[in-house]
C-alpha cells in the first residue's frame, strides 16, 4: 500500500503522536453525538485534523443520513487526496447507496489510479443513479500519471514501477468502453454522464481524442438534452 | 430517501410491445397492470397500444380493497405519455371517477396532451375554491387533485382559469401554493411568482424544497438556475431540476432560430456546466 501523505500544513512526524489523544477524543465526539447540531460540530472538529486516523471516522459520516454533516466529511476526505482512496475503497458501503454515492464523488474527485476498478465497476454495474453518475464523472477525470504501472487490472494496489504506458493505454481502452457503455443507457442521466465523462476522458487522453469524437458523432440521442451535451463536448474538442 | 429515477434502473421483466399490448387483455390482473405501466414507460408510439389502453380507462375487473382502479389509473398515466389526442375524452371521463388517483393520474395525463378540450373539465375539480380544497377524511390527501390540475391547466395555457387559480396562493399549505404560483407564472409569465418559488427554495422542510424543485424544473424557469444548484437538495433532484430549465432553454433556442445541433447559446452552456457539476 502507498505510504499515507498528509495535508500540506501538517508537520507529519511531529503531528501524529502529538495529536493521536486527541483524534481518538475528535471521533468519540463524532460517533457519540447526541443531536444534528452536535454532530455538525464534532465533525467539523474532526475534519481539521491532521492525523490519518480521523479517515475512516469522516467516511463513516457519509452513512449517518445528515447531509450537511456529510458535506463537511467530503470535503474533509477530498482533503486527504491519495490517503483517502484505500480507506474509500475499503469502507464502500454496499448496503447504503446514499452512503456509496458520497464515497463515490470523493474517488471521483481525488481521480487516483488506484480507484480504476471500483469505478468502472461502479458506472458500470451499480444500481443506484447518483453512484453511477460520480464514478462516470470520476472514470473521466482519472489521474493517469497516478496509475500503479505494473498490472491494474488485477493488483490496483501494487508498488508504483517499471513502464506504464502498455498498461495505461489498455486501462484508458477500458474506460472509453466503460462510458461508451453508458451512453446507451436507459436514463437520461445516466447518458448525460457518459458523456460528460467522454469529453474529460478525451480532453485527458490525447490518443483518444479522435476516437470519443467519432463515437459522439454517430451516436443516436433522442433526448433533447444529452444531445446538447454530446454536441458541447465534440465542440469543445474540435 | 428514495431518488425520483431509482425505479427505473430496477426494471427486471422483459416484455415486448405486442407482448405488453397482448397482456393488457390477459385474465391475471397484475400482468395487465404491469403491461400498462411498461408501455408507458418505454413510451410505445402504438395506436393499438393506445386503443387498448382507453378501454382499460373504464375497466371494472381490478379494484382495490377501498375500490380503488389500479389499471385505470397505470393507463392513465401511460396515456399521457403516448401523446395521442384520441385518449382525451376517456380522460376527461376519469375526472369524475371516484377513485382519487385515478382522478390525479388523468389530471396528468391531460396537462401532458396538449389538447385545450380538457380545460373545462379540469377546471371543473377546482370550483369551491379553498374552501372546499381540505383533507378527505380518513384518507392522506385532499378533496381533489389539486396538484395535478393545477399543472395541467399551466401546462395547458389556461388563462381563463387564473381567477379560480389565484386563491390557491394562500393555501394552508405550501405544496398547494407552489402548484398554484407554477401555474400562473406559465399563464401570465409574471416574474413575481417565479421569484416566490425561488424564495421557497429556502424552505426548513426538505420534502418541501423538492417540491419546489420539481415545480421550477416542470416549468423552466431559467433565472433559478443558480439557486437551483446550490439548494439545499440532493443532486439527483437538482440535476433533474436543471434538466427542465435546459430543454426550456434549448427550445427557447430553436424559436431563435440556433439550430443546437451546431450551435449552443451560451444559457444552454451554462445550465450544462452547472449540471455537469451535480454528477
Amino acid at each position: 500500500m502507498s505510504k499515507a501523505t498528509t495535508p500540506p500544513e501538517a508537520n507529519p512526524e511531529a503531528s501524529a503522536e502529538a495529536n493521536q489523544a486527541q483524534v481518538q477524543a475528535q471521533i468519540q465526539a463524532v460517533e457519540q453525538a447526541q443531536s444534528p447540531e452536535a454532530l455538525m460540530v464534532a465533525v467539523q472538529n474532526l475534519a481539521t485534523s491532521q492525523s490519518a486516523a480521523a479517515i475512516p471516522a469522516l467516511i463513516a459520516v457519509f452513512g449517518y443520513n445528515n447531509p450537511a454533516a456529510a458535506a463537511i466529511a467530503l470535503r474533509a476526505v477530498i482533503g486527504w487526496q491519495e490517503a483517502a482512496v484505500a480507506p474509500l475503497i475499503a469502507q464502500l458501503d454496499e448496503y447504503n447507496y446514499g452512503a456509496r454515492a458520497y464515497s463515490m464523488r470523493a474517488l471521483a474527485t481525488i481521480a487516483s489510479g488506484q480507484s480504476l476498478e471500483v469505478l468502472i465497476n461502479a458506472a458500470t454495474n451499480d444500481f443506484a443513479p447518483s453512484v453511477r453518475r460520480a464514478a462516470a464523472k470520476g472514470l473521466g477525470n482519472l489521474r493517469w500519471e497516478t496509475l500503479p504501472s505494473n498490472d491494474p487490472n488485477t493488483n490496483p494496489k501494487s508498488n508504483f514501477s517499471a513502464d506504464p504506458s502498455p498498461d495505461q493505454g489498455e486501462a484508458q481502452r477500458r474506460v472509453f468502453a466503460a462510458l461508451s457503455s453508458l451512453c446507451t443507457d436507459g436514463d437520461w442521466s445516466i447518458r448525460y454522464a457518459g458523456v460528460a465523462g467522454l469529453q474529460a476522458l478525451a480532453t485527458r487522453v490525447k490518443e483518444l481524442e479522435q476516437t470519443v469524437v467519432d463515437f459522439l458523432n454517430q451516436h443516436q440521442e433522442s433526448d433533447r438534452s444529452v444531445r446538447a451535451r454530446i454536441q458541447w463536448a465534440v465542440n469543445s474538442e474540435q | 430517501m428514495l431518488e425520483p429515477e431509482q425505479e427505473l434502473a430496477q426494471e427486471t421483466q422483459q416484455l415486448t410491445v405486442e407482448g405488453a399490448i397482448a397482456n393488457l387483455r390477459h385474465p391475471d390482473t397484475s400482468l395487465r397492470y404491469y403491461a400498462a405501466w411498461w408501455l408507458g414507460k418505454f413510451r410505445v408510439h402504438s395506436p393499438e397500444a393506445v386503443e387498448v389502453l382507453i378501454e382499460c380507462l373504464t375497466d371494472e375487473a381490478d379494484r382495490t380493497e377501498l375500490g380503488g382502479y389500479p389499471l385505470r389509473r397505470n393507463a392513465a398515466r401511460a396515456l399521457g405519455k403516448m401523446g395521442d389526442p384520441r385518449a382525451v375524452p376517456g380522460l376527461v371521463t376519469c375526472l369524475e371517477c371516484s377513485d382519487f388517483y385515478v382522478r390525479e393520474c388523468a389530471a396528468e395525463a391531460l396537462g401532458q396532451l396538449s389538447d385545450r378540450a380538457s380545460i373545462p373539465a379540469l377546471m371543473q375539480l377546482l370550483t369551491g375554491g379553498v374552501a372546499k380544497a381540505v383533507q378527505t377524511p380518513g384518507r392522506p390527501h385532499l378533496a381533489e387533485p389539486y396538484e395535478a390540475v393545477m399543472a395541467a391547466l399551466g401546462n395547458l395555457q389556461a388563462v381563463q382559469a387564473r381567477e379560480l387559480i389565484q386563491p390557491f396562493l394562500d393555501h394552508p399549505l405550501p405544496k398547494i401554493r407552489y402548484a398554484a404560483a407554477r401555474t400562473m407564472y406559465q399563464i401570465t409569465g409574471d416574474d413575481t411568482y417565479g421569484k416566490f418559488l425561488i424564495d421557497s427554495l429556502l424552505d426548513d422542510d426538505i420534502k418541501l424544497r423538492r417540491i419546489v424543485l420539481r415545480n421550477l424544473g416542470d416549468i423552466g424557469y431559467l433565472p433559478a438556475a443558480e439557486a437551483i444548484a446550490s439548494a439545499g437538495v440532493e443532486s439527483s433532484f437538482k440535476l433533474i431540476a436543471l434538466k427542465g430549465l435546459l430543454d426550456h432553454q434549448l427550445e427557447l433556442d430553436e424559436q431563435q432560430g440556433l439550430d443546437s445541433l451546431s450551435m449552443l447559446s451560451r444559457g444552454a452552456i451554462d445550465l450544462m456546466a452547472l449540471m455537469d457539476n451535480l454528477l
